[in-house]
């Protein structure tokens, strides 16, 4: 049982994005940059990928920070301070590739992807880097994380879709305004929707900036034995689970991955409908 | 045996089979001729005193048949289901010269089921402590019997499992039809209640390395038995479409997250019409008979070799044909054929010889050029083996793996590995194999194991190996 020793909500408004303090001492002892944990938010319920967005090996504690897009996360984003998640499991996948690269690194993150990125971020700072970071939303109001990464980060750039906050328009024009403006890039991380960090590694391909997209496909088990998590990178399968979650993006299948991702949309909006009018294991919650 | 209505469960997970009654068991119990040296206890794994157990059961003596079993296997209701007797004990029983032999494992799972039927196992008592702490990494059938060895030595155990139920293969890939969960869950409970821990929800490798349990959390030694759960695709195009499951993953959604209950469970699964399931071993009939049990109404086996190849059990097949499964022998896939929106809509296969034997022993399946077909399908599940899961080799630079990612031991016999107090057993050893072989695995570790505490004897994985027996002059 892993008790909930803060919550934060960073967005009030449906669907939420909620903030968990977790004591996990054994978890975040084991904790490196770009690792997820496989958490159960209700005992019979599914098992939800989510990668971790801090961890204190002192305290023994991580964050996790989701969005409630599905039954599960509104299952999650229930439990208040003081309850406990039945299950979590971790620190799952390989940590991120972290050296001085030769040029600044760029972490890229778009929405709820600001989260995961913060430790790649404060990792990247830790071992030398110059770290620019450009975070992405919507709106103002979906903006997360930005005092942290300013934190972790040398610069912070920021866009948003209308405008509300920082520049208008989206991350990849920021990068490519870096990039075309003369900062030597090292490496680019990028986390976020699979559109976003597909047209981010766009950006940077030409470039040849190695580029690496730390992807959130369907999984079961999240230690390599189901496979559902499965996705091309450079004409081979590789597991994200096991392989990954970090990729050479400009060596994925991002038209592949955003199909496997679609596999469950009819049953996904099934469950969160029954899950509103508080049927299945919503009632348990 | 008594079994449900195949028409009946082939809709159903309830189990197949029903079990014998005890007028039954006693008839069967009664062939057996309590041969002096029996040859039966010699084919079985794990040397189950099977003449005692049948020989009790003629008595009515139920206690003294499960306790005369779980001298050696702690495992009998599991394992009166899901073993291949007829290629183990049945295949050696006397009886079975002339007619057919001794249903062993159905008394197995006869008195198993008394035994559960009588409410709370009686636990053994508890033996004198010897102060020496074994983690057991890995919660299937070969953990699970090393666990339980070793409990009732007199040393402390700790179960570490990844998921966050433990039983291994017995709860995320046998299905409720097969093996019910609720006989797994009574098996673990069983070994917690003889003193046991259990740490879910702990990936060893991850959490902790096999290193910092034994440097820092100070486990005298370590029982490695994490299987080979990584699942093979079948590297033909098409295989990352949607609709394309690996058997672990549909078996998995199914048995452990209860998927077949969706959306009154949460994790879902697709009730696909046309399934196809490639293989033949036994993973393979669980899934076709999954995917029957959820709908389809075309469940086939596609599998290259022909119906005398099959590498499942034979009741299993049986099984599976009364239910409606549809066996395409001699036929292999070549090109899971997709529609726009990226989902299965077909399986391009091509009919195959056999020829000439080959290392296996069995017939070389041959492709007939030009004979290309196509199968209207919408699902693909490949069940056509599994390998080893990188994390530990990721993890443990001091210990040897081979070069397909298995854990190098000594023999079979001490399953020790080159890193000195760990130990190795079942799938991760040897490839993907039976319950019951990895079961024996636990059972000669946990001695093993049980012996080094005691004796601290290493072996020396450089030294040269020992020079060939010169065959003795005529």
């Amino acid at each position: 049982m892993f008790e909930i020793l803060e919550k934060k909500v960073w967005l009030p408004e449906e669907p939420r994005i909620v903030e968990f303090l977790v004591k996990a001492p054994e978890i975040a002892r084991a904790h490196r940059a770009g690792q997820f944990v496989i958490v159960i938010p209700v005992e019979g319920g599914e098992r939800i990928p989510l990668t971790i967005a801090d961890s204190d090996a002192k305290a023994g504690t991580i964050s996790l920070v989701f969005q409630e897009v599905g039954a599960s996360t509104m299952l999650l984003g229930r439990l208040e301070k003081g309850q406990t998640i039945p299950h979590v499991a971790g620190p799952l996948g390989k940590p991120t590739h972290i050296e001085k690269f030769d040029g600044a690194v760029v972490c890229v993150g778009g929405g709820i992807g600001v989260a995961p990125i913060h430790p790649i971020a404060k990792a990247m700072k830790a071992a030398g880097n110059h770290v620019i970071s450009i975070l992405g939303a919507r709106s103002k109001n979906l903006m997360i994380y930005e005092e942290r990464m300013k934190t972790a980060s040398h610069e912070v750039k920021i866009t948003t879709d209308d405008g509300s906050y920082g520049a208008k328009g989206f991350v990849t024009d920021a990068l490519k305004g870096l990039i075309d403006g003369g900062t030597k890039v090292g490496c680019a991380v990028v986390i976020g929707p699979p559109i976003m960090m597909k047209f981010t590694c766009k950006v940077t391909e030409p470039y040849k900036i190695p580029t690496f997209a730390s992807l959130n496909t369907i999984m079961v088990d999240g230690t390599g034995m189901c496979g559902a998590c499965r996705v091309t990178v450079g004409g081979k399968t590789k597991f994200v689970c096991v392989d990954g979650p970090e990729f050479d993006g400009h060596a994925v299948d991002f038209d592949e991955m955003m199909a496997r991702q679609r596999q469950y949309l009819p049953e996904e909006k099934l469950a969160k409908d029954r899950c509103a009018s508080g049927r299945g294991t919503c009632q348990t919650v | 045996m008594p079994e449900q209505n195949a028409k009946v469960r082939a809709k159903n997970f309830q189990q197949v089979t029903t079990g014998y009654t005890e007028e039954m068991a006693q008839l069967e119990a009664q062939r057996c001729l309590q041969c002096k040296k029996p040859t039966c206890t010699i084919g079985c794994p794990v040397s189950v005193p099977i003449p005692e157990f049948i020989k009790a059961i003629t008595e009515k003596d139920y206690a003294k048949a499960v306790a005369a079993i779980k001298r050696t296997n702690l495992l009998p209701a599991v394992c009166g289901r899901v073993c291949p007797q007829e290629m183990q004990c049945e295949s050696k029983c006397v009886v079975g010269k002339k007619n057919e032999p001794v249903a062993i494992g159905r008394l197995e799972r006869f008195v198993a089921d008394w035994e559960a039927s009588q409410g709370a196992a009686p636990v053994p008592p508890t033996p004198k402590k010897t102060g020496k702490k074994v983690a057991v990494v890995g919660t299937g059938p070969g953990g699970l019997i090393c666990a339980g060895y070793l409990i009732q030595k007199g040393h402390d155990v700790t179960m570490f499992e990844a998921l966050h139920k433990a039983g291994g293969v017995l709860v995320y890939g046998i299905p409720e039809f097969r093996l019910p969960k609720a006989i797994v869950q009574r098996e673990v409970d069983y070994l917690i209640k003889l003193g046991c821990q259990l740490k879910t929800d702990f990936v060893v490798g991850k959490t902790r390395t096999i290193g910092q349990l034994m440097d820092e959390d100070k486990f005298d030694a370590v029982y490695i038995g994490v299987g080979a759960g990584l699942p093979w695709f079948m590297d033909v195009p098409g295989e990352n479409l949607n609709g394309v499951y690996s058997a672990n993953e549909y078996l998995t959604r199914n048995n452990l997250m209860k998927a077949f209950e969706f959306p009154n469970a949460d994790t879902p699964i697709k009730r696909h019409k046309n399934v196809a399931v490639v293989g033949g071993g036994n993973v393979a009939m669980d899934s076709v008979r999954t995917a029957l049990r959820l709908g389809a109404d075309n469940a086939y086996i596609v599998y290259r070799r022909g119906m005398e190849e099959l590498p499942a059990r034979k009741e299993e097949i049986e099984h599976a044909q009364h239910e409606g499964v549809q066996f395409k022998i001699l036929t292999a896939p070549v090109k899971v054929i997709g529609n726009k929106d990226g989902w299965v809509e077909g399986l391009e296969c091509v009919e195959m010889e056999l020829g000439e034997p080959d290392a296996s022993g069995r017939r070389r399946p041959i492709e007939k050029k030009g004979s290309n077909f196509v199968m209207k399908i919408d699902a693909v599940i490949p069940a056509i083996g599994t390998g080893a899961n990188p994390l530990l080799a990721m993890t443990t630079p001091d210990m040897q793996f081979n070069k397909r990612g298995y854990i190098v031991t000594e023999n079979p016999q001490t399953g020790r590995t080159t890193k000195k107090g760990v130990f190795a057993g079942g799938d991760i050893v040897t490839g993907a194999a039976t319950v019951i072989s990895a079961a024996g695995a636990g059972r000669q570790a946990g001695m093993a194991i049980d012996k080094y505490l005691s004796d601290g004897e290493w072996w020396d994985p450089n030294a040269p190996p020992p020079p060939a027996a010169v065959p003795a002059a005529k």
